[in-house]
Formats: C-alpha cells, sequence, structure tokens
C-alpha cells in the first residue's frame, strides 16, 4: 500500500523533479549557471552611413547597364538563347507532325480491327445507340474510373491547397462569411437572368447525363453543364443561399458514394466477363431510356462527380472554405 | 465549307498568337474564352458533339470562370490608369478590386 508523503518530502524525489521538467515549469539552469544580462544591440551612427553607401554603391556598380559588359551580355544572350529554343521546339513539333499518318487516309493505322468491331457490334453488346459512350463507359470503362478519380484527386489537393481556417474577428463573427461584401450586392440583372437561365441550364445537364447512351452527351459533359449552371446560381444569390443544399459535407458524401458505387457496378461486369458468367442485368431494347445495362447508372455517377468537382473547385477559389 | 473551316482554323491561330502576346490579363482570357467556342464549333463540324458539348461547357465555361476569380483574388483586374493612385486603399480591404 502507498503512503502519501509531505509536500516538502515529495518535492525532493526524482519522480517530482522528472515531472517539474516535463511540465516544463523549472528552468534547469537558473541557480545553477552564472548569467550576465545582455546588451542592448547598438551601432553608431558612422558605420551605419557607411555601411549604407558601400551597398548603394555596390549596387550601382552592378546595375550600370552602360558599362557593366556581364549584364548586357546576359540580356543579349538570353534573348538569343530564348529565341533559338522557341525555334527548336517550333522544328522539332513540326517535324514530329510530318512523320503523323495522313487525315482521313483509308490506311492508317487507326482504321484497325477495334474500331471496326466497335461500330459493328457495339450496339449489340453494349446496347448503347451512341456508340461513343458505348465505347468510353462499357469497353474502356477502367479508363473513365480512372479519370474520375483523377478529378476527385484534383479536388482533394485544391482542399489541400486553398482551404483557409475559419477567422474570427473580436466579436467573434465569421469574416470568411463576409465574402461577398466586395462584390456588387443583389444585382438585379444577374438575378433576373440566373432566375430564368438556372433551371433551364441544370434540366438540360441533367437531360445530357440521362440520355448519354441515346444520344451526344454523358457524365462528364452533363456533369460540368450542372456545375456551370450551380455556379451562375452562386455568383446570382450568394454563398448563403447554395449552402442551404450544398456544403463540404454533402460534395464528400456525394463523391465517395457515387465513386464507390461505379467501382461496385464496374467490378460486377469485370467478374461475369471474366469467368464467363451471364450479367442479370438485360440489355434492353436500344433507344429506350432503360436501356443498355449499367451505362445509365455510371454516367449517372460520372455527372455526379463532375458536378461536384465543377462547384467546389470554383468555391475553393472564391472562398476556401464551405 | 471548306472555306468556313478553313476561316475558323485561321481564328484559332490568330486567338492563340494575341492571347500569348496580349499585355492585359483579362484580355487573355477573353481571347482563350473566344478560342474554346471556336474550337467547339469546329468538333461539331468534324462530326462529335460529344467533344463539342464539354468542349463548351468547360472550355469555354468553368474554366474561364475559375480564371476570372483568380484574377481577382490576385488583383490583376484592376485598370491600369487607377493602378497607382489606389495602391494604398488596396491593401486596406483585399478583394475590392474589379
Amino acid at each position: 500500500m502507498s503512503r502519501k508523503i509531505p509536500d516538502q518530502e515529495y518535492e525532493k524525489t526524482r519522480s517530482f523533479r522528472l515531472k517539474q521538467w516535463l511540465d516544463g515549469t523549472k528552468d534547469p539552469f537558473i541557480g545553477n549557471v552564472e548569467m550576465k544580462p545582455q546588451k542592448e544591440f547598438a551601432e553608431d551612427e558612422q558605420t551605419v552611413f557607411t555601411r549604407k553607401k558601400e551597398k548603394e554603391q555596390r549596387r550601382e556598380r552592378v546595375y550600370d547597364l552602360a558599362h557593366n559588359w556581364e549584364v548586357i551580355g546576359f540580356e543579349k544572350g538570353y534573348r538569343l538563347f530564348s529565341g533559338l529554343f522557341c525555334l527548336f521546339l517550333v522544328v522539332m513539333l513540326l517535324i514530329a507532325v510530318s512523320y503523323l499518318p495522313s487525315y482521313g487516309h483509308a490506311e492508317n493505322p487507326v482504321n484497325n480491327e477495334v474500331s471496326k468491331r466497335y461500330i459493328e457490334d457495339g450496339l449489340q453488346e453494349t446496347g448503347a445507340v451512341n456508340i461513343v459512350t458505348g465505347m468510353i463507359l462499357d469497353y474502356r470503362a477502367f479508363d473513365t474510373l480512372g479519370e474520375s478519380h483523377v478529378l476527385f484527386i484534383a479536388t482533394c489537393t485544391v482542399l489541400i491547397l486553398l482551404r483557409k481556417d475559419r477567422k474570427k474577428d473580436e466579436n467573434g463573427n465569421d469574416i470568411s462569411v463576409s465574402d461577398r461584401i466586395y462584390e456588387p450586392k443583389n444585382d438585379v440583372i444577374l438575378q433576373m437572368a440566373a432566375r430564368v437561365l438556372v433551371p433551364l441550364i441544370i434540366i438540360f445537364g441533367i437531360y445530357v447525363v440521362l440520355c448519354g447512351h441515346l444520344g451526344p452527351g454523358g457524365g462528364f459533359s452533363g456533369g460540368a453543364i450542372i456545375g456551370a449552371g450551380l455556379i451562375l446560381y452562386l455568383n446570382a444569390f450568394g454563398f448563403q443561399k447554395t449552402e442551404r443544399f450544398f456544403t463540404g459535407k454533402t460534395y464528400k458524401i456525394l463523391s465517395v458514394s457515387a465513386l464507390s458505387c461505379y467501382c461496385l457496378a464496374k467490378s460486377y461486369s469485370f467478374y461475369t466477363g471474366a469467368n464467363h458468367i451471364e450479367s442479370v442485368i438485360p440489355l434492353g431494347t436500344p433507344g429506350a431510356i432503360l436501356s443498355s445495362g449499367l451505362i445509365l447508372i455510371l454516367n449517372i455517377c460520372v455527372g455526379v462527380v463532375v458536378a461536384g468537382t465543377m462547384y467546389t473547385f470554383y468555391v475553393m477559389f472564391r472562398k476556401g472554405d464551405y | 465549307m471548306q472555306i468556313f473551316v478553313n476561316i475558323l482554323l485561321g481564328f484559332l491561330i490568330l486567338c492563340a498568337i494575341a492571347a500569348s502576346l496580349s499585355k492585359n490579363l483579362l484580355n487573355t482570357i477573353l481571347i482563350f474564352m473566344s478560342y474554346s467556342l471556336v474550337m467547339s464549333i469546329i468538333w461539331i463540324l468534324l462530326e462529335s458533339p460529344d467533344l463539342a458539348i464539354t468542349e463548351a461547357a468547360v472550355g469555354a465555361g468553368v474554366t474561364s470562370v475559375l480564371f476570372f476569380v483568380t484574377l481577382k483574388k490576385i488583383q490583376a483586374m484592376v485598370k491600369t490608369e487607377k493602378k497607382e493612385g489606389e495602391e494604398g486603399n488596396e491593401q486596406e480591404n483585399p478583394g475590392s478590386g474589379i
């Protein structure tokens, strides 16, 4: 059983000294080392004057463009070499381009059996009327998954670089919210235009995402259109209104769930494809909105990620926090 | 049709040179925007509407908006005449330069 020792006795023990040293309450040098108060650093005026004069003279000597041959030579050489370097790059690129196969020639390496397969069997194999979407979201869906991840990583990098801590002024109010002070407040023309345009833009974006397998468009372009519509809405009505439905938390949930949904859908089709199992998901009739298997879901996933990314980029550039 | 494509391609080259030679950064961004728009028309003429939509939305829309915001943040959108007189005010309340 431990017994309680009096304070004076406790202060002599090693454990007390160790605790003091860890806490930093006692300076071990005070009382043990001889100390002198430090003298204030002072320079007399003459030395200051001469030092400044010498510095100025040195600077004049360096920047005397009429007589300093080194600087003149460097400037001329720099211009000459930059011109030569530009010329070298242009010539190299033109030589490289001249080795490319001629435009639209029938025997180009582009016209191989892969594109033939895509064009002839694409409709039966993927069920997508739009061959491009069938290519990027079915034959080459792995590339598109990587693209979406690149976008997500880009947003993470922007978050790391541009994110600011919430600053508070003396009264405890957020300074970061007052970003809108510096803008033309409640611009009538912009608000009226946004009221008409934003719903149209966002509906068009949703249309482009949903009909990616039927006509031109797809996840990336539709997502970019939706993101642009959100940016217009934000510019017209300010951060307070957009933060009601779209905050950093919403973005995180949306993008992570969309990316994992994409991963799951694609893993399923890779698994069935590699093991020669017939996929449960029907391809449907080409041309209908609910057709072409997983492509519709993948398009929606990519669209959500891209729209959130565009909007987050803008908010991070504007405010650095949300 | 071939003449129209040639005119557009010439405009692209002109835009590229003008964007790099322009002294005003705001003008550079506007030229860059018009470059993207013409590029999206060329994509349509090359029969790839997918790319045209993406080019118009990303190249002419989102990217240039991001450029504008960056210019505003680094306070490069101030007019050159005002710059000398207002330099003191600029530093007091950052973000006011339009």
